[in-house]
């Protein structure tokens, strides 16, 4: 079914536009990244877990070390892969008046979603941004024109863009990861380059590591991962289901 | 013909020098910017977009509105725009140039722009946004370069420029309707999500940007010997006051859906705009005033007294120009990023460096637009003396 759709629209594109110019439609984004595996990755949250150790910043220092992602004071500038957000500014259309007070106060990771349908590789207008074979949502901070359509687009607010030069706000620069340079946009990449080398992402590493193992990844097309497990036996949601945009990050509350 | 721009009075010099001034200032601004980054500007990871591409909304709207002279001369045979429509024309070309500077001036990455035709991405309206402002501003150059150089060796335009003036004129509606597509088309904005958006920019261009033309005519009129007509001024206050209605027809629209339906997402976006959320209202003086404006030089402009003298008819098109930026430009785009995607309230305030760079922007709008109308004044002289 989706892949008729994509179809579909790269064969629409393609007519209507008459410019083939080599690049279908990104939106599907097949042509680019590593070729078939049948890999699909996800990550499942779970927010009771979360609720255990309020305060707990683990994943979110890990990341950022992973990927020197900057520590900027001023929040308008800002970098943040992954961060905590109170549980009604993460699922706005899911609170209540009548919403436990627990709930309320929860303050859960958010990432980048790395959706099926993504806005921020529909808008690109320089595929520097790309939707990878696996479902992870690239970026080519070498190609990015710092545009910031992206920003406008993601319904999550997972983009950074770097306003200024990052790397004097990065506390130390790990030299197996690049840095980046101001005037591009960047965000979570599911730790490619971690699971290119069958690591874990670096968030769900730490998760484990401090004892609340509340983040799980694994691929949604193999049903004995954890991710699948989670998923079949457990309820959960998705950030803003009604946009269509369908993340590959799943909570459980 | 470019010789003509060379040669001028002391006031014409004394102008030119002042936007030399305004524009060397700009660019000391936009050095700063390359230097230190986006980061010398108001704009933030929350509020992505602010004066730049507010601007170039705006201008697109200016760029576009020369369609409402193209049009009615060259379709439908309207003699008394015979002189207006180069200045459209001219003002489309200064326009154009205006909103690829915006565009270029808010990039993170300047250096890489053409990366946008080095990897064409069909799915992304800024590519066609692109495409679609080049394509205008060579139609435009080539149209007035045409008919203009015909006019001036007295002899008529050659056929096969006629299909080109045509092309134009879906064209110009084309890069307002791109440019809302911008906008429009994005699921996380739902102040932006709305279908009106494109007849609504289109509407409002067509307000403001022949007000503008008025001005310059009007400007031509008192400086040089240059008359594009009273009829001609007559049709385009008429044009600006048909517009107007439409436009403010189309906002209470868009009102009436957005807070009927009463949905909290849309809710809050007009609520942010003329009331303010949370205590913040940055943004509620400038909306009220725009209104204002909008309705008083509405009622103004349908009054024939206030059409036809020359003297109040500038105010009321200078109103409907600031009615219309505030409107489209700063209210329309700030608005729809707060609040931001979580819910959160965060304001912008564009900064000194930002306004330097916007102001040196126009600075070399309007001095291309002055070279542009040196030219067509003086050619014109030269051809009515013979």
């Amino acid at each position: 079914m989706k892949r008729c759709r994509r179809d579909f629209l790269k064969l629409t594109g393609f007519s209507l536009l008459g410019l083939g110019v080599g690049s279908p439609a990104a939106g599907s984004g097949e042509s680019r990244g590593e070729p078939a595996t049948g890999i699909r990755w996800a990550m499942v949250v779970d927010t009771r877990k979360c609720r255990r150790t309020a305060g707990c910043t683990a994943c979110i220092e890990a990341c950022h070390a992973a990927h020197n992602v900057p520590e900027i004071a001023e929040s308008r500038h800002e970098v943040k892969w992954i961060w905590k957000e109170k549980y009604p500014a993460a699922f706005c259309n899911q609170v209540h008046p009548y919403t436990a007070e627990s709930i309320r106060n929860l303050r859960v990771p958010v990432l980048c979603n790395h959706c099926d349908r993504p806005p921020c590789v529909r808008v690109c207008p320089t595929q520097a941004t790309f939707r990878t074979q696996d479902g992870i949502v690239g970026m080519d901070s070498h190609r990015c024109i710092g545009c910031r359509y992206c920003l406008a687009a993601c319904p999550y607010g997972s983009r950074s863009f770097n306003w200024l030069d990052p790397r004097p706000h990065i506390p130390a620069i790990r030299e197996d990861y690049p840095t980046r340079t101001k005037g591009v946009v960047e965000k979570c990449n599911f730790c490619q380059e971690r699971l290119a080398k069958g690591k874990p992402p670096a968030c769900v590493e730490a998760s484990r590591a401090a004892g609340c193992g509340a983040i799980s990844f694994g691929d949604l097309n193999d049903p004995e991962s954890d991710v699948s497990s989670l998923l079949r036996t457990t309820n959960s949601i998705r950030r803003k289901p009604n946009l269509g945009t369908a993340p590959s990050v799943f909570y459980i509350v | 013909m470019l010789e003509k721009a060379l040669k001028g009075n002391s006031r014409y010099w004394s102008w030119v020098a002042i936007l030399v001034l305004v524009i060397a200032a700009g660019f000391f601004a936009y050095w700063r910017q390359l230097n230190h980054g986006l980061a010398i500007t108001g704009l933030s990871r929350d509020v992505p977009w602010g004066f730049y591409i507010a601007q170039f909304t705006f201008m697109v709207g200016v760029a576009a509105s020369a369609v409402m002279v193209v049009l009615p001369y060259y379709l439908h045979n309207f003699k008394p725009f015979a002189r207006m429509v180069i200045l459209g024309e001219c003002l489309a070309i200064a326009a154009v140039i205006m909103c690829m500077l915006f565009i270029f001036v808010d990039m993170g990455q300047p250096a890489r722009v053409l990366n946008v035709l080095r990897y064409p991405s069909p799915n992304s309206l800024m590519f066609w946004d692109m495409m679609s402002l080049a394509g205008y501003l060579v139609l435009n150059v080539v149209i007035s370069l045409v008919v203009f150089g015909s006019e001036r060796k007295d002899v008529p335009p050659p056929r096969w420029i006629r299909p080109i003036i045509i092309l134009s004129i879906p064209w110009a509606v084309s890069i307002h309707t791109v440019t809302a597509f911008l906008y429009s088309g994005l699921e996380a904005r739902s102040f932006w999500l709305t279908a009106i958006l494109v007849p609504r920019f289109l509407a409002s261009a067509f307000a403001s940007g022949p007000s503008l033309l008025i001005i310059l005519a009007l400007l031509l009129r008192r400086f040089t010997r240059f008359d594009p007509g009273s009829e001609a001024i007559q049709k385009l206050t008429l044009i600006v006051t048909y517009a107007l209605t439409v436009n403010i027809f189309f906002v209470a629209v868009e009102l009436f859906t957005g807070l009927y339906s009463d949905i909290p997402e849309h809710v809050h976006h007009f609520q942010y705009l003329f009331v303010g959320l949370e205590g913040k209202a940055a943004l509620a003086p400038w909306m009220w005033l725009s209104v204002s404006l909008s309705v008083v030089s509405l009622i103004l402009l349908y009054l024939p007294g206030v059409r036809r003298n020359h003297r109040v008819l500038p105010v009321v098109c200078g109103a409907v120009i600031v009615a219309v930026w505030i409107e489209k430009g700063l209210g329309l785009v700030v608005a729809g990023f707060i609040p931001n995607p979580m819910g959160h309230v965060v304001q912008y305030f564009p900064t000194v460096s930002e306004s330097m760079i916007t102001i040196g922007v126009y600075g070399i709008g309007f001095l291309i637009l002055t070279g542009l109308y040196k030219i067509v004044t003086t050619i014109r002289d030269q051809i009515d003396v013979l």
